[in-house]
């Protein structure tokens, strides 16, 4: 009998004790934000243009993370895009839906300068701060920050911004894929 | 004799050296035109320093180092710039690059050459300065700037490359033979500066003659002349360091942490002649060999044009093209006219007796050939299958970046793959991912700052308003005393004066807009500017009214409002003389009417449609601006023939169509204006705002679609006059 008791108390003081460490251990090493929102977050392309129908790239990755949204939102991301969500959270890849934007090659947004009054309407809608300008005063942005969301079309009243594709120069210039070509084989004459 | 190391791998070559060395270094006449891209190495574009039509003297600084890792150049003859602009460039992409084109006069006039004779008991500071003023680069291959690398403080070995290990490629050779001494001079120059332990010269035992002549130049000087074995790629700075010193670098260091710096010959030259003689960088030896008649060494002038070169040394014309660079590590160039740069250490003349085109590529057999070649001790058959594969995360551990592309794989591949091509690409769209992350990360950054300010913004707003209420709450105590009121009725005062004069000024500007129709455009525009400043000032006067004056409201508000009226009838004005200006052929379209009820919003939603209505008339002006023109040349052609004809009719409609567009936009208006009733009907719904907002889209959509039928109306019609 005393033995059996010894044996439970030992055992309650142990699960006292390791309770005690693993609450301890929850408390003080705890993860701070929800890390597959932050590995979710990296991934996307950062361009906050909202295509995805949530407010941002963070909101969208919240979303992902909780279920909510599907990994094909995203035309900026491309396809590429989708093949590292699907590696990330281990699932299928997943086409765009038809009716979906398609990527465009990036670009930046420029303000015709002639046009701008300085009505402060795009450096509002620019989810980078990546505009320029005071009410009254022309606009310009600055192009490299811009993401080429293109949010500050919309509101601009004179319609005076228009997207600039960013062309090859000896910075971004890369090289091909090797292509080798492929020739007829010589027939040698009999 | 020291010890010797050696390196792993490496291949030997067929030299195709003596081609090119049996003659003396040559000097080609002087060209035309020089053609010198602004863009030397990894660091910024050059700065240019002079101007299109300037006279530039040789030697004269052209541009400017624009950053740390950015060098100057300068004018290789006497000559007029005759352009800056995007030029080819040497280049494997074959993009275009802003380059400064000088056409000699034939003087070679040199400017007052300024050298800088006490080097020795200068600060290292000033002399490194002087030399990145005179555009020394490394002339192996990199063109990084001399001076940064002449910075290092602690030195033991400093390693002075003239093994060029290439096929072909002489210069370096010619260069030691010729001018052993100006090379000696110039290794005493960065030996003052770094204060190495020692100083070693490699060059390949194949350069006997070169050998020869720098054991001479160095008889009464500590550095060393070592002559190492003939294996490619011992001219790569990490390889020859290894062969000289035993020093292996590791991976992710550079030899300037294991206390060895390396310079070429040709480097230290130019230091000699910069330092010595105050001459900068203006030309270089070039090798001429391969598929010419009179393969040589010649020192070229920078920016001479490729074409000028090969002609000079007779191409053969069997050639299918020039290589720049040696057989291994060169590339063909797509345009023949771009100038040589300060790395162009070779041109060779290709034809298909020469350099055979490839054979197809085989599949890899995995025979390891190309481990054994790889002089960094790579696994180039992994390599090759990440970067095809496009696991470029992989291909990154196992040491892409360690590759220097040396080729000795590809040459050793009995499959006769492409290997260095795949590196090159894996290496780019590692790179390029790398930028995206950065720009990503960047704008993830500003984003969260943006809301970050935002909610600052917000909460500031909101003490503020409970400050505000909380004065407000206790003004009226305090309101008797004189000493506020007698504070408050100038500002007052000073406001209602400013309105006057803004009415009045108003008020002569439309006058003057009705009296002069010529002047029309212009006077609307300053008339819609004024308008636009005046309502601002009104508003500010009404925000002011109704913040700061807590002690007058019903006078303040009256004033705001009687203001935001005066605005209103101003800027109607400027809108109907905008239209005025607008309509050359067009009716005059009378202006909204305005129902001051919400000042704020009417004040806002009035400016939309005063720019929309700006911007219409604007397109509209150009539009008949082109028809007066139209109009106005076809009489004086007599040639009124159809397709004239044609061209008026679809002005016409055009003009036609640009009315519907004003019309739907002045009935919009109306629209809009009911809108402030609304809220009042249904409290809950939309507010003001949103509802403005919408109505305004609408009506820029509206716009949109009539200016892009108007515009494809146009593009109809010049498709017809072409």
């Amino acid at each position: 009998m005393i033995g059996l008791l010894i044996a439970l108390a030992i055992m309650a003081v142990l699960a006292l004790l390791l309770g005690a460490m693993l609450g301890f251990a929850s408390v003080k090493l705890k993860v701070k934000a929800d890390p597959l929102v932050d590995k979710i977050d990296a991934l996307l392309p950062q361009t906050q243009c909202g295509q995805c129908s949530y407010p941002g790239c963070r909101p969208y990755a919240t979303a992902i993370a909780v279920g909510e949204a599907d990994i094909n939102r995203c035309p900026p991301g491309g396809e590429d895009g989708i093949r590292k969500l699907a590696e990330l959270l281990g699932v299928d890849y997943k086409p765009f839906d038809e009716g979906t934007a398609a990527q465009k090659p990036k670009s930046v947004a420029l303000i015709s300068e002639e046009l701008c009054i300085g009505c402060t309407l795009c450096v509002q809608a620019c989810p980078v701060d990546a505009i320029l300008g005071a009410a009254k005063q022309m606009h310009t942005i600055i192009a490299s920050e811009c993401t080429g969301c293109e949010l500050c079309i919309a509101p601009c009243p004179v319609d005076c911004i228009s997207m600039v594709p960013v062309g090859t120069t000896l910075k971004n210039w890369k090289w091909d894929y090797p292509v080798i070509p492929i020739k007829p084989a010589p027939t040698k004459a009999a | 004799m020291s010890k010797l190391y050696t390196f792993h791998g490496g291949i030997e070559l067929p030299e195709n050296k003596q081609q090119s060395t049996g003659r003396p270094i040559g000097t080609p006449p002087l060209p035309a035109r020089l053609c010198l891209p602004l863009s030397q190495n990894l660091g910024n574009p050059a700065k240019p320093c002079v101007a299109v039509g300037d006279r530039v003297l040789k030697g004269q600084r052209i541009a400017e180092a624009d950053g740390t890792v950015s060098a100057a150049l300068h004018a290789p003859t006497s000559g007029t710039v005759v352009e800056i602009a995007p030029r080819a460039f040497a280049h494997p992409s074959g993009l275009a690059e802003t380059a400064i084109v000088i056409e000699a006069d034939g003087r070679d006039e040199w400017q007052p050459r300024q050298g800088f004779p006490l080097w020795q008991s200068a600060e290292p500071a000033e002399v490194r300065r002087f030399l990145r003023d005179m555009g020394v680069v490394g002339l192996g291959g990199s063109m990084f700037p001399t001076s940064l690398k002449l910075a290092s403080e602690t030195l033991d070995t400093l390693v002075i490359n003239g093994a060029e290990c290439e096929p072909y490629i002489s210069c370096d050779d010619l260069l030691m033979r010729e001018r052993a001494a100006d090379i000696v001079a110039g290794i005493a120059i960065v030996t003052r500066l770094m204060q190495p332990k020692q100083v070693l010269i490699g060059i390949e035992d194949n350069k006997s003659e070169a050998i020869a002549a720098m054991r001479a130049a160095c008889m009464n000087t500590p550095y060393r002349v070592v002559a190492v074995p003939t294996k490619y790629p011992s001219g790569s700075a990490k390889q020859l360091i290894r062969v000289l010193t035993g020093i292996e670098i590791p991976h992710g260091m550079r030899y300037t942490d294991m206390g060895v710096q390396c310079f070429n010959v040709g480097t230290v030259y130019s230091v000699c002649r910069a330092v010595e003689h105050g001459e900068p960088v203006i030309s270089r030896i070039v090798t001429l060999s391969g598929a010419v008649a009179r393969p040589q060494n010649v020192e070229a002038l920078l920016g001479t044009p490729v074409t000028e070169l090969m002609a000079w040394a007779g191409l053969s014309p069997r050639n299918d093209g020039v290589i720049l660079g040696g057989p291994m590590t060169g590339f063909r160039l797509s345009d023949l006219s771009v100038g040589i740069t300060k790395s162009s250490n070779c041109l060779l003349g290709s034809s298909p007796k020469l350099f055979p085109p490839r054979p197809p590529a085989m599949p890899c057999i995995r025979c390891g050939e190309c481990a054994d070649a790889c002089p960094a001790k790579l696994q180039p058959m992994d390599l090759f299958w990440f970067a095809k594969t496009k696991d470029f995360g992989k291909a990154q551990e196992r040491n892409l970046f360690d590759c220097i592309e040396c080729g000795a794989c590809s040459y050793v591949c009995p499959s006769q793959l492409p290997l260095v091509d795949y590196y090159r690409f894996a290496k780019s769209e590692i790179w390029a991912a790398e930028r995206d992350k950065k720009a990503s990360d960047r704008a993830r950054s500003r984003h969260e700052f943006r809301l970050f300010r935002i909610e600052r913004e917000k909460i500031e707003k909101a003490q503020r308003l409970a400050e505000r209420s909380t004065a407000a709450k206790a003004a009226p105590q305090t309101a008797t005393t004189a000493g506020t009121n007698s504070h408050l009725t100038p500002s007052a005062e000073d406001k209602s004066a400013a309105i006057k004069a803004a009415m009045e000024r108003a008020a002569a500007l439309k006058a003057t807009g009705k009296e002069s129709p010529v002047m029309q455009s212009e006077e609307a525009k300053q008339a819609a500017i004024q308008a636009a400043m005046e309502r601002a000032a009104a508003r500010k006067a009404a925000r002011e009214a109704a913040g700061e004056t807590p002690l007058q409201p019903p006078s303040a508000s009256d004033e705001a409002k009687k203001a935001a009226i005066q605005a209103a009838m101003e800027r109607a004005a400027a809108q109907r003389a905008a239209q005025a200006a607008a309509s050359v052929g067009l009716p005059e379209t009378p202006a909204a009417p305005i129902v001051p009820n919400n000042v704020l919003d009417d004040a806002k939603k009035a400016a939309i449609q005063a720019a929309m209505a700006r911007a219409a008339a604007k397109k509209a002006e150009r539009e008949a601006a082109e028809v007066n023109q139209r109009s106005g040349a076809a009489p004086a052609t007599n040639a009124l023939d159809d397709a004239k004809k044609a061209a008026i009719k679809a002005a016409m409609e055009r003009a036609a169509a640009k009315k519907a567009a004003l019309d739907t936009a002045d009935a919009a208006p109306p629209a809009t204006d009911t809108s402030p009733a609304a809220p009042a009907a249904q409290p809950a719904a939309m507010d003001d705002a949103k509802r403005a907002a919408i109505k305004a889209a609408m009506e820029r959509a509206a716009a949109r679609k009539a200016a892009r039928d108007a515009e494809q109306g146009r593009d109809t019609e010049q498709d017809k006059d072409s």
